[in-house]
């Protein structure tokens, strides 16, 4: 397994985000320094040709690529010195948030292969094994079951491991250890133990990487009662949801994506924890809501100039949260659009998406005006064909098709 | 071999930590804990890569009384399990652990409460001799409040934190990297405690064990390794399961002992062994020689796959309390009647037990979603009003 943490692809800044209307971009949040949303994805569309300012690149045969360095070209009067908070790359936001946490608690120990002396096989955790010693930044054996199962021992006994999967779908490996024990032990006890583990790495479709080394987990994992679950998407996020996780006494499954390790932002300076449990709200609107998550976010921005270009105003939703769901955002966004599109990288066959469906219908079934529609990647295994693999995962255009049938 | 006798005259009684104390005063037998008796084992340790511990063990009377009488306990415990799961009290799965007491008394005789245990689903005696009451192992096993695990864990869910007792697991093997975690922990926190992972002859062939030997070799972990070989994983002999049943050779590079798990003294003797390896070489493997005369579980005759000849001439020849009522007689600690008296008294302790565990309720709809998720950071936000779900059952 070769380490892929490169960017592939050259850097291409997109002129139409000045297409993009800062001024209607409110932020809700305020934990957002951004001044404007600068992050975006650069994809080759099959077929049709995109109307508004979006990809220029056009005809370029390459694979996909995400990479957010867009904010320089865009605002060349901004000097990046001036502004407050500091840029980085996500996974260099993962790392941040996890040597804080290291640094914070003695506790906090991380294990998995190549995490100590290679760095990590996506930079996370380089630098930690000089800084902390190789006991705490663990190299483990290839053995997935089995450190795992050690992993979670050893926060029986009071440590907070993380347990990094180099890639999600090594962890079906260690299925039982994360199934029965870490996610049951706290309840078959009685409360006597906490399992206060997280289970992290890079999962998802791209870079062509083949069947066995894209899935997606979290449909997988979903169903284990006692785990928590979340997913990063951006440099700002991932920080945030590294160190919630790790502070939360409950073993925490954070999902990343291997295309989004590159991605860079400007972060703010002075510590701060995300909540693990909310979701996102990336684009305030009125017409529809669009719920997302990973790497699908990028896509559904795409779109989303796409469609106000055309006159929709989509709203578009983070979930985030991917266990439990963020239900109160969620309902409260339902209740002003009336119209729901799920976008995910997951299988259709019981999915993310699916149990969202579900539980959007049961709880806000009167303030729907039209079925959801659930765009998920096709239910096959991952070619390893670069268009094969763009048909699997949802692509903007799908994503504008059903947005317009949605609001027909 | 030679066998001092006590020094003769009453001694006061000493008060031992089982249960049994509450009949001590009525003085007896003997509890002496000065006098010092040399037993010798029945086999002599086997060893794989490491030289064997002797055979002499000295021990007292108030040792051996002691052995005794948790032994009777513990058996007395598990027939009244038989009982009680035949009566249709206790559902599910019951695995019974009598025959294999020695291994869980002798290894208590050798360490300390803050060295871990964490066992599979055989889980009974080692609770109990961790620490744990009648009460709780009854309750648990009735699925009542007063249970160990508050009724939600069943007979393969045991836990006692307190005493470093982890479990109780269902899923065979799996324990076995739990348990290399305990050790890890240990040595992360620079602890002189060790940690000592049970398993089956059955679980042996588990490849996620030699995964975990493999890191616990390799970082110096301070775990044993302790295979309770009772020669039959379920219903397949060992013979029929594993190419090489010598499953203390098992770990290679790793050594090991073999040592007679009837006898509770080879027990005390090897566990101590291993303790002082383990602290300063890495983990070493125990396997222990045991029989367990209840078939697999509940479930199971325990007869399709031996003979009852086989079973009764264990019995006869190797049980582990007998071995050590004859060791008292012989050392006259205390007469025939005596030993009868304490497992009479073993036996009324097991029935108030039950008596009180059956009194105890089942647990309340709310338990369902207690102890799912633990409160903390983090953990704030459920449903669509934000408040933690609440569920009406029918």
């Amino acid at each position: 397994m070769s380490s892929i943490f490169q960017a592939v692809g050259a850097a291409t800044s997109l002129s139409s985000s000045a297409s993009f209307d800062t001024k209607k971009f409110q932020f809700s949040s305020s934990r957002s320094l951004l001044g404007k949303r600068a992050s975006c994805v650069v994809v080759r569309c099959s077929g049709a040709k995109m109307d508004g300012g979006l990809n220029q690149i056009g005809g370029r045969a390459d694979h996909l690529v995400t990479n957010a360095v867009a904010t320089k070209a865009d605002t060349p009067a901004a000097s990046t010195a001036s502004k407050p908070g500091h840029e980085l790359l996500l996974f260099e936001a993962l790392r941040e948030g996890l040597e804080e946490e290291m640094e914070r608690d003695a506790r906090v120990c991380v294990m998995g292969e190549d995490v100590g002396h290679y760095g990590g096989s996506y930079k996370v955790t380089k630098g930690l094994a000089p800084k902390y010693g190789d006991l705490r930044v663990l190299d483990t054996p290839i053995a997935e079951n089995s450190f795992t199962g050690m992993g979670i021992g050893a926060a029986m006994m009071g440590l907070r491991p993380i347990i990094e999967g180099m890639n999600m779908g090594f962890l079906l490996l260690a299925f039982n250890q994360i199934s029965n024990n870490c996610g049951m032990l706290h309840y078959t006890s009685g409360g006597q133990f906490k399992i206060p583990v997280v289970i992290r790495g890079p999962g998802g479709v791209g870079r062509q990487l083949g069947a066995e080394h894209s899935q997606r987990l979290e449909s997988y994992f979903q169903s284990i009662p006692g785990i928590q679950m979340v997913a990063c998407s951006t440099p700002y996020n991932a920080k945030g949801l590294m160190k919630a996780a790790i502070r939360s006494d409950n073993p925490v499954i954070l999902f990343e994506h291997v295309l989004l390790y590159n991605l860079k932002e400007r972060i703010p300076d002075e510590e701060y924890v995300l909540n693990l449990e909310e979701a996102e709200m990336v684009r305030p609107g009125e017409h529809v809501t669009i719920l997302t998550y990973s790497r699908m976010r990028y896509h559904v921005m795409q779109a989303a100039k796409t469609l106000v270009n055309k006159g929709y105003d989509p709203e578009v939703i983070d979930i985030r949260s991917l266990k439990p769901f963020d239900l109160h955002t969620i309902g409260n966004s339902i209740k002003k659009t009336h119209r729901v599109l799920i976008v995910e990288e997951c299988m259709r066959t019981g999915g993310i998406g699916a149990s969202l469906t579900a539980a959007i219908t049961e709880n806000f079934h009167d303030y729907l005006d039209a079925p959801i529609i659930c765009l998920s990647s096709q239910d096959v295994p991952t070619p390893y064909a670069g268009t094969l693999e763009e048909w699997t995962v949802v692509q903007p255009p799908q994503i504008v098709a059903a947005v317009e049938q949605l609001c027909r | 071999m030679a066998l001092t006798r006590r020094i003769s005259g009453l001694l006061p009684p000493v008060s031992t930590a089982s249960s049994s104390s509450s009949f001590l005063h009525r003085r007896a037998f003997s509890t002496d804990d000065t006098t010092t008796i040399t037993v010798e084992t029945s086999v002599p340790f086997t060893s794989h890569n490491c030289e064997p511990p002797s055979r002499s063990i000295d021990t007292t009377p108030k040792e051996l009384m002691k052995f005794f009488t948790d032994m009777a306990l513990m058996r007395r415990m598990e027939i009244a399990a038989d009982s009680l799961y035949k009566s249709k009290l206790i559902r599910g799965f019951c695995h019974l652990y009598d025959g294999q007491e020695a291994v869980s008394i002798g290894m208590e005789a050798a360490i300390t409460k803050k060295d871990c245990i964490i066992t599979a689903y055989r889980d009974h005696c080692l609770f109990l001799g961790r620490g744990g009451t009648l009460l709780e192992s009854f309750a648990e096993l009735m699925g009542r409040q007063a249970g160990c695990s508050n009724g939600k864990g069943g007979s393969m869910h045991f836990y006692k934190k307190d005493a470093c007792f982890f479990g109780g697991h269902g899923i065979v093997g799996a324990q076995v990297p739990l348990g290399c975690g305990l050790a890890f922990a240990q040595k992360y926190r620079k602890e002189d405690h060790v940690t000592f992972a049970m398993y089956g002859d059955g679980a042996a062939n588990q490849g996620q064990l030699f995964e975990a030997l493999n890191m616990a070799a390799l970082w110096d972990l301070p775990a044993i390794l302790v295979c309770e070989n009772n020669h039959y994983g379920m219903g397949t002999a060992e013979w029929r399961a594993a190419k090489s049943p010598a499953y203390y050779k098992r770990g290679d590079y790793v050594p090991g002992l073999k040592v007679d798990g009837m006898d509770a003294f080879a027990v005390k003797q090897a566990c101590k062994f291993a303790k002082e390896h383990v602290l300063k070489n890495g983990p070493i493997i125990l396997e222990m020689d045991t029989y367990r005369y209840h078939g697999h579980s509940m479930s199971d005759p325990g007869s399709t796959y031996r003979t009852r000849d086989e079973i009764s001439g264990v019995r006869q020849e190797r049980d582990p309390i007998e071995r050590i009522r004859k060791l008292i007689l012989a050392h006259d600690l205390a007469t025939e009647k005596e030993l009868k008296d304490i497992e009479k008294q073993a036996r009324k302790e097991v029935d108030e037990a039950i008596a009180q565990a059956k009194e105890s309720p089942m647990p309340d709809e709310p338990e369902l979603f207690t102890n799912v998720y633990r409160k903390g950071y983090g953990v704030e936000s459920f449903g669509t009003d934000r408040k933690e779900v609440r569920a009406a059952l029918p």
